[in-house]
């Protein structure tokens, strides 16, 4: 029984020693820091207090970081799922490249996103002009910017792609065979996808719901630039009290009343996610899709492309519009190639000019070193989740962690607690894949464990049975199904550190510093060829990224069979 | 089963110990981990703004025989929370970059060690904040309201002449200001309110230019590229709360030469606040004697004469020659505002408070 028992799992051993490492990296890297803060705060809030007034600024802030998240959440599920199924299962011509773009905004400083929004939207954006000229307006009739509207249609912008992701990988790996069994028995369109696909997608499509939640929840650039002085949520409430006013206590009490949420709401999504799905032999690649072919299978891929075309691609041209246009002071538009000329020019001499190629090498070893560290952490976690036990059920929802933790609060704590050796200041460019990976790696666990649970414990029996080693039973069953779930978590994990999330404002070092540093260097000085060179280097930062996201997705996993570009 | 308990154990006591080991050893400073002097580091903790030219920082380093290292630690108020966080093992040798809003906290943090640099005499009294000479200043720029050129022209619009002008009706909805409690020139401008209506008038102030259609947003950089119509963003706002120094940017980073800046600032009688910024020997430093030599060599002629163009700010040396750009395209407020860093720091809180429960209800 006990072999069986080994078997089934087939897995080489017990899973308690597949949690060492994930755990000591947490604790090193994010329970010190965190704890380190957490403690200061509290020893100077049982000093100073908190005033009635400052509850109150509390009260607000989680509330309305609770509705816009909650909304925002909604909004991009809305956009995100049936994107995911047209992706999931439809062919269609420029799917790859389709692929590659919706995951651009990911990438994108917010800074730069504030900029191509005003030049869509703005009260002198395109839409406005074109819209007050074809009416014959004397208003802009559009009027987001600064309104919860332009929070949620950033929020959406920015993590369509996590469902898309997540859902559509899973969508394209299920059984087409059940769902045309239920229609041959008699079952609607609609009723199939209800009460069959639907169940059987409802890991992925939870998991994707929390990930997007949880960075909606933790919302800041979005927050202060698009949402403008009225909105506060949480982080940017941390942020305003830890750095503008000094008032640590205040914030250590947000940063803690965060992570409770945060908590919270992963002991939910287990809840949630517990009652397991039944494990199904999951499909080669691309079995499920076929070309549209009705007209209104036409209708609902043409919908969708065109859908995401404007919502997730139409900011970016503009952005890349304007890296190679001037507007003259009579609003006449001429092309140039000024800008990205000028990147590479030190003209002033400075000591801190950064060349796009450094910069750009600078952004890449970072990323490398996160997908590295991050899938090497997370399979393991995502292997010893895996197997039910107590232990599994206490840890999961402490994984989630780092993903709702304010990156100001952990920022200082990195301050705190690494200021000597073998970690101090001259170390600090070695935390950035560190502090990249504590984001990323949540999300990778949350990637891969639906994928795990899928693979049906017969498959590995009969490896083992026929005689493969449990090393083979891996390689050859285990990889080959969630590989489609490593690579989403590799491209993740690529794309969080080259957006620059996290604690890593607080890491940076004038000599290495990555492209999203040198946007904002560009932009925080006034000047139209600043501007222009923040344009331009927020251009190449989306080439390169989509550079990197496709020779991901060309790279081949052992076993797994051509993908569905 | 059992024989993993013991292996994670193990790892983690190892690893306790580890750090057991790296705290209980003596306290270790940049001095100690970078041998000083002989080709050694003098590490600089600065705000991101910081910027100066190659040659002249690398003319220090040939000078003194060590290397420079520069740590941009964020904006203003980012920095010096760092500084304090990490007072106990200074991240550095020398910060640079507090500046008279937040002079009083990093004085009462006790974060410098004192040093009257002989370069002090040729620096006016009137920017020695500290009178025990920790925090030496540097340079000073002031905050002021930016506009448009070409939208007043265009209008046929005077311009303001004071605060007061721009509750009027002619200027409704044209200026775009930051929120103080995110931005650091929106405290700056909010401090400037204070100094001129008093504490028991800016509130009304900004109560009329909020009736006024006055646009609050949270950072400079939305500000002035989103909203402000004289920037190459072309937003809405012809006026715009920046700095007396960025019309002189607008010439230096336009695509073609210019002859006139396309922006100007509004420099009427305490229109604007002045900024200065300060440099400190961190307390804990190894290196106080380099940390002295290179103080010494930011305030010299320089050193100084670098700052302009690098960072859009005014030396605080007499003797250091401003450049053409600055000569030609700046105005300098005659009477800017200027508060008492104490009674700042005592009321920044209160302040920024009351100024949201007015404009931000």
């Amino acid at each position: 029984m006990k072999t069986i028992g080994r078997l089934s799992r087939g897995l080489p051993a017990p899973g308690l020693w597949l949690w060492a490492l994930p755990l000591l990296f947490l604790a090193v890297f994010f329970f010190q820091p965190l704890g380190a803060i957490l403690r200061l705060a509290l020893e100077q809030a049982l000093v100073e207090g908190i005033s009635a007034y400052e509850w109150g600024r509390v009260w607000r802030a989680v509330s309305f970081t609770l509705y816009q998240a909650l909304l925002s959440t909604l909004l991009t599920l809305l956009v995100g799922l049936p994107a995911a199924y047209v992706f999931g299962r439809y062919l269609f011509r420029g799917k790859g490249l389709l692929r590659v773009l919706t995951t651009l905004p990911f990438i994108m400083p917010t800074v730069v996103v504030a900029a191509a929004f005003n030049a869509l939207l703005g009260p002198r954006g395109w839409l406005n002009l074109f819209l007050m000229d074809w009416f014959n307006l004397s208003q802009p009739p559009i009027q987001i910017l600064g309104t919860l509207p332009a929070i949620l249609l950033a929020h959406v912008f920015y993590n369509t792609t996590i469902v898309l992701r997540v859902v559509g990988g899973a969508w394209a790996q299920l059984d087409p065979r059940l769902e045309q069994a239920a229609r041959v028995l008699g079952a609607s369109p609609w009723r199939a996808l209800r009460e069959v696909t639907l169940p059987l997608l409802r890991p992925a499509v939870l998991s994707a719901a929390l990930l997007v939640f949880l960075f909606d929840f933790t919302s800041f650039a979005v927050i202060l630039l698009l949402g403008g002085p009225r909105f506060a949520t949480l982080e940017v409430e941390i942020y305003v009290q830890a750095l503008n006013l000094l008032n640590l206590p205040l914030a250590g009490l947000l940063s803690f009343i965060q992570l409770l949420f945060t908590l919270a709401m992963t002991v939910v999504y287990s809840r949630l996610a517990g009652q397991r799905a039944v494990p199904l032999s999951p499909r080669l690649q691309g079995e499920g899709m076929a070309y549209p072919m009705t007209w209104k299978q036409h209708l609902l891929v043409g919908i969708v492309v065109l859908g995401l075309l404007a919502l997730l691609v139409g900011p970016l041209l503009a952005l890349g519009f304007r890296s190679v246009t001037t507007v003259a002071a009579d609003g006449g538009i001429g092309w140039t190639t000024a800008y990205y000329q000028e990147l590479f020019v030190n003209r002033r001499g400075s000591l801190f000019y950064v060349p796009p190629v450094v910069a750009a090498r600078n952004s890449l070893v970072y990323a490398a070193g996160t997908v590295a560290i991050s899938l090497l952490l997370g399979l393991l976690a995502a292997y010893a989740l895996a197997r039910p036990s107590r232990l599994n059920r206490l840890i999961d929802p402490l994984l989630m962690l780092p993903l709702g933790t304010s990156a100001v609060t952990l920022g200082l704590g990195f301050i705190l607690v690494f200021n000597r050796p073998p970690f101090d200041v001259r170390s600090f460019p070695a935390l950035i894949p560190i502090a990249h990976s504590l984001v990323a790696f949540p999300f990778v666990v949350r990637t891969l464990q639906p994928a795990l649970v899928s693979i049906p414990a017969p498959l590995r029996q009969a490896a083992s049975v026929l005689g493969a080693s449990p090393l083979r039973v891996w390689w050859e069953i285990d990889m080959p199904i969630i590989g489609r779930a490593a690579l989403v978590s590799a491209i993740f994990s690529f794309t969080i550190s080259l957006g620059e999330f996290g604690a890593t404002t607080f890491l940076t070092r004038p000599e290495v510093p990555t492209l999203p540093i040198a946007i904002y260097r560009y932009l925080s000085q006034p000047g139209a060829l600043n501007y222009g060179q923040a344009m331009a280097m927020s251009t190449l930062l989306m080439l390169l990224t989509g550079a990197g996201i496709l020779v991901m997705e060309r790279f081949r996993l052992p076993g797994s069979s051509g993908g569905d570009f | 089963m059992r024989k993993y308990r013991y292996l994670i154990a193990l790892i983690l006591l190892a690893l306790l110990t580890a750090c057991a080991g790296g705290q209980t050893e003596t306290p270790a400073s940049p001095g100690e981990t970078v041998p000083a002097g002989e080709g050694g580091t003098l590490t600089v903790m600065t705000h991101d703004s910081f910027a100066i030219s190659e040659e002249v920082i690398a003319r220090f380093e040939q000078e003194n025989n060590v290397t420079v290292a520069f740590v941009p630690s964020g904006d203003t108020g980012s920095a010096l929370n760092r500084a304090i966080l990490a007072k106990q093992n200074p991240l550095a040798d020398v910060f640079y970059g507090v500046d008279n809003t937040f002079l009083s906290r990093a004085l009462a943090e006790d974060l410098f060690l004192p040093y009257e640099s002989p370069l002090l005499a040729q620096i006016p009294d009137a920017f020695e904040l500290d009178p025990e000479h920790r925090a030496l200043p540097v340079d000073y720029g002031d905050v002021c309201i930016n506009y448009d050129r070409a939208y007043f022209a265009e209008n046929n619009l005077p311009l303001p002449e004071s605060l007061e002008d721009l509750t009027g009706p002619a200027y409704e909805g044209l200026l775009v200001a930051e929120n103080p409690a995110t931005s650091s020139p929106g405290l700056a401008f909010l401090l400037a309110t204070i100094e001129h209506f008093g504490e028991d008038g800016y509130l009304d102030f900004w109560r009329g230019l909020s009736d006024n259609g006055l646009v609050v947003v949270n950072d400079w950089n939305t500000a002035y590229y989103t909203n402000f119509s004289g920037s190459s963003g072309a937003g809405p706002q012809p006026l715009v709360v920046s700095y007396a120094s960025s019309p002189v940017a607008e010439v230096v980073f336009a695509e073609q030469p210019l002859d006139e800046a396309p922006t100007g600032s509004l420099v009427g009688d305490q229109m604007c606040f002045r900024q200065i910024e300060f440099v400190g020997i961190l307390n804990g430093t190894q290196n106080e004697e380099l940390a002295r030599r290179f103080v010494d060599y930011m305030l010299d002629v320089t050193f100084q004469e670098d700052i302009p163009l690098q960072m859009f700010v005014w030396p605080v040396n007499e003797n250091a020659a401003l450049p053409e750009e600055f000569e030609r395209f700046a105005e300098v407020p005659a009477n800017p505002a200027q508060l008492d860093p104490a009674t700042i720091d005592a009321n920044r809180e209160a302040w920024v408070q009351a100024w949201m429960e007015t404009v931000l209800p």
